[in-house]
């Protein structure tokens, strides 16, 4: 066995590889073999530690120092400076945005000082194209585990009575529909995994099937022996291109070990794991799309019951689960369901992942504990918002959730007191809205997302989002009327109890939560035609203050389109017919003397 | 794969290899590779602790290098910490010396107090 003095871990998971972690790695491994090194350091290729925003990220063990931002040009200093004299390079170590203080382990930064990583545990910590790794961290013994001592039953008792349940959004709790599964009588069965990962900035599914991608397949193994399946798929959107690429190196590496494939552990289980690639429709996500998607048919809802539990894939009972959810599973199985469900509220075992997005400091991907306040999430994992700016709300749930208002923040956040508020949990996006931001503006976004997303298979989804969304591009353009928001009401109920599927169900549900919490936006947009937090352009106007101005005519030269008129050393008028609302004016002007309003 | 045991034998192996990325109890050696060590023969020490702790198969102890502590007439120096002791600093470390020092204190736990330089703590 070869002794390495040091590990390098650096991140080739989508966030890293984006901003050029393999240049770093191919530069690394180049200094290294030039200087002899290669022997005793190291480097492994990574999933996703979490902190996107600072990649590449590189942490060198066993110090476990956390470099931030490496860049090609960076690696001759590190391994000079680090590597052979053992000084850690200051200058890119992580910096908190608001002291500035430099933290040199990754355990003491303040990111992950409040996370508890369970589901994302091996994202960052071993190499996921390496299934060695994923054994050393135990990997594969939990479905050793129920091959040789437990029963189908004594499996879907442990998992229900961990507490685990679905991270796809609904929320539903798994053992109890692997339990359906298993109750119905079939000559063959499946196993689904989720990976379609719609909603809009999130990529919690992503970073674990490029980080830790056998956890999901031992899931799988362990899911499919629990309701008596023999063959699963994983559908997965064909823009993910490197977690298909894991999938399918692991999925190989597994067959040859022979912990997928027949007879696995010698006890006459069966288990094969295919993939099928998704298109990248948000509908399908839902799993009634998902399946018709899956039989090569066009992805639409169907109504439901029947459930995929008892008729799913080719009529067939089917299991559709979440990655997230599958990543929890094998070590529910190994530590045991008092381990799991000693984690959370009383309702939401274990944690959760967040995609963390928006107007906050540390942007990237967290995994908390449920039960987590906002405030935990905004103020100590993201560091805040910038520039010294207002919270105003989060989003959670994506185009189907809505708000929580700073009011709310100290709300522990799980299934329950997220629907209790008029959001929900989702998959886990959670975007973060600052002073400047138009809650209608919002609204409009959301619903301009499902709309376009909608099937079409269903009226209410189809035209009711359409009628809703011209209302809202309406209010934003300052043609509101006062009806307008009892007609959105009356329409947001009506599609909420009509449509076929949840992506309609759930559509009005941006829209229904700032009307509850913002309301005042919506009535300034409407009856004082304006936008409160200066987004909505048609709403706004740009006055140039006659007694500040100093007639130096900077304005009238960079304006695009040339609104600002008048004579040198006398004070300048803009002409808000010809105004685009660029801003620039306002930018440019040195006396302050430019104002929105 | 037929047995839990053969899984067992996957992880051992391997775990022991990424050993290094966690926390392991063991005692940790720290060569100072300031200038002064440096040209005192602190690379041929390093390269000399490397060599015989993979040929005793040892992969969980940690082996990092730092500066120069201050010492420089007693270089090339090498401190060895175990936790919650004060860290052994041993001096005028040889490639040959160094052998013995890993053998006897990293592996079998008894320092060499004849040639610590901190004795008096
Ligand atoms: C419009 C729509 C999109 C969805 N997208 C996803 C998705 O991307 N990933 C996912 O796991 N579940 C998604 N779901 C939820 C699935 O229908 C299903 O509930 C889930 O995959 C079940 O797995 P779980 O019990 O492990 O959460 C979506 C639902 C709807 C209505
Ligand atoms: S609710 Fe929308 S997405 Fe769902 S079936 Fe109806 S039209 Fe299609």
């Amino acid at each position: 066995m070869e002794f390495f003095r040091s590990h390098v871990l650096i991140c080739t998971g989508t966030g890293c590889t984006s901003s050029g972690s393999r240049l770093v790695i191919s530069g690394l491994r180049k200094e290294l073999e030039e200087r002899n090194l290669e022997k005793e350091i190291r480097v492994v290729e990574t999933g996703c530690f979490g902190f996107c925003n600072l990649g590449p990220i590189m942490v060198v063990y066993p110090e476990g120092v956390f470099y931030c931002q490496v860049k090609l040009e960076d690696i001759k200093e590190i391994v000079e400076e680090h590597f052979v004299k053992g000084r850690p390079v200051k200058r890119l170590l992580y910096s908190d945005p608001n002291t500035e203080v430099k933290t040199q382990e990754f355990e003491n930064i303040e990111f992950f000082k409040h996370q508890k990583r369970i589901a994302l545990s091996n994202c960052g910590s071993i190499n996921p194209e390496k299934i060695e790794e994923y054994i050393a961290k135990d990997g594969y013994f939990a479905l050793g585990k129920v091959l040789n001592e437990m029963t189908p039953l004594d499996v879907i008792e442990e998992i229900k009575k961990s507490g685990l349940r679905g991270r796809g959004g609904g929320g539903f709790p798994t053992g109890v529909k692997w339990g359906f599964a298993y109750k119905a009588k079939a000559d063959q069965k499946y196993i689904v995994c989720n990976a379609d990962e719609g909603d809009p900035g999130a990529f919690m599914d992503r970073s674990v099937l490029e980080g830790d991608p056998h956890s999901v397949l031992e899931a799988m193994a362990i899911a499919g022996y629990a309701i008596g399946a023999s063959q699963g798929y994983v559908y997965v959107r064909a823009e993910y291109p490197i977690a298909v690429e894991r999938l399918t190196l692991a999925i190989k590496q597994a067959r040859n070990l022979g912990l997928l494939g027949k007879n696995i552990f010698g006890k006459g289980f069966d288990f094969e794991i295919d993939i099928r690639l998704g298109a990248g429709a948000f509908v399908c996500g839902e799993e009634t799309a998902l399946l018709t998607s899956i039989e090569g048919k066009r992805g639409e809802p169907r109504p439901r019951p029947p459930f995929p539990a008892n008729s799913g894939l080719w009529g067939k009972p089917t299991i559709i689960n979440n990655v997230e959810t599958l990543a929890n599973v094998a070590r529910i199985i190994r530590n045991g369901w008092e381990w799991f469900a000693s984690m959370g509220t009383e309702k939401s075992k274990g944690t959760k992942v967040f995609a963390l997005a928006g107007k906050i400091n540390n942007t990237g991907l967290i995994e908390v504990p449920m039960g987590t306040t906002l405030r935990t999430i905004i103020y100590d994992i993201g560091g805040g918002i910038p520039n010294g700016k207002k919270f105003k709300a989060a989003q959670t749930g994506g185009p189907s959730g809505g708000c929580i208002t700073a009011e709310l923040m100290d709300t522990p956040i799980d299934y329950d007191n997220l629907i209790a508020i008029g959001s929900m949990m989702g998959s886990g996006g959670l975007i973060v809205m600052d002073e400047d931001t138009c809650m209608v503006d919002i609204a409009r976004f959301f619903l301009e997302f499902t709309q376009e997303e909608s099937c079409g298979k269903c009226p209410p989804c189809r035209i009711g989002t359409k009628r809703m969304l011209e209302i809202l591009t309406r209010i934003c353009e300052g043609k509101g009327v006062p009806e307008d928001l009892e007609t959105l009401e009356t329409l947001a109920k009506t599609i909420k109890s009509t449509a076929l599927c949840g992506l309609g169900q759930t559509s009005p549900n941006p829209v229904l939560s700032t009307l509850r919490y913002f309301r005042h936006e919506y009535e300034a947009h409407i009856y004082n035609k304006k936008c409160p937090a200066g987004v909505c352009k048609a709403l706004l106007s740009y006055e140039i203050d006659p007694e500040k101005c100093r007639g130096c005519g900077l304005c009238a030269r960079n304006c695009p389109v040339d609104a600002i008129s008048g004579k040198i050393k006398e004070p300048f008028v803009i002409d808000n017919d010809k105004c685009i609302k660029c801003g620039t004016c306002m930018e440019k002007c040195k006396f302050g003397a430019i104002s929105r309003k | 794969m037929r047995t839990l045991d053969e899984l067992k034998s996957i992880k051992d192996k391997n775990e022991k290899e990424m050993a290094l990325r966690s926390e392991t109890g063991r005692p940790a050696i720290t060569v100072h590779m300031g200038t002064c060590g440096i040209a005192n023969g602190a690379r041929e020490v390093l390269n000399t602790v490397l060599a015989e702790l993979k040929e005793r198969n040892v992969t969980d102890v940690h082996v990092t290098q730092t500066g120069c502590p201050g010492l420089c007439h007693k270089e090339p120096l090498i401190t060895i910490t175990e936790k919650g002791k004060n860290p052994y600093l041993y001096g005028m470390v040889t490639p040959e010396n160094v052998k013995r020092i890993v053998l006897e204190h990293v592996i079998n736990g008894h320092p060499i107090k004849e040639w610590l330089v901190n004795l008096e703590k």
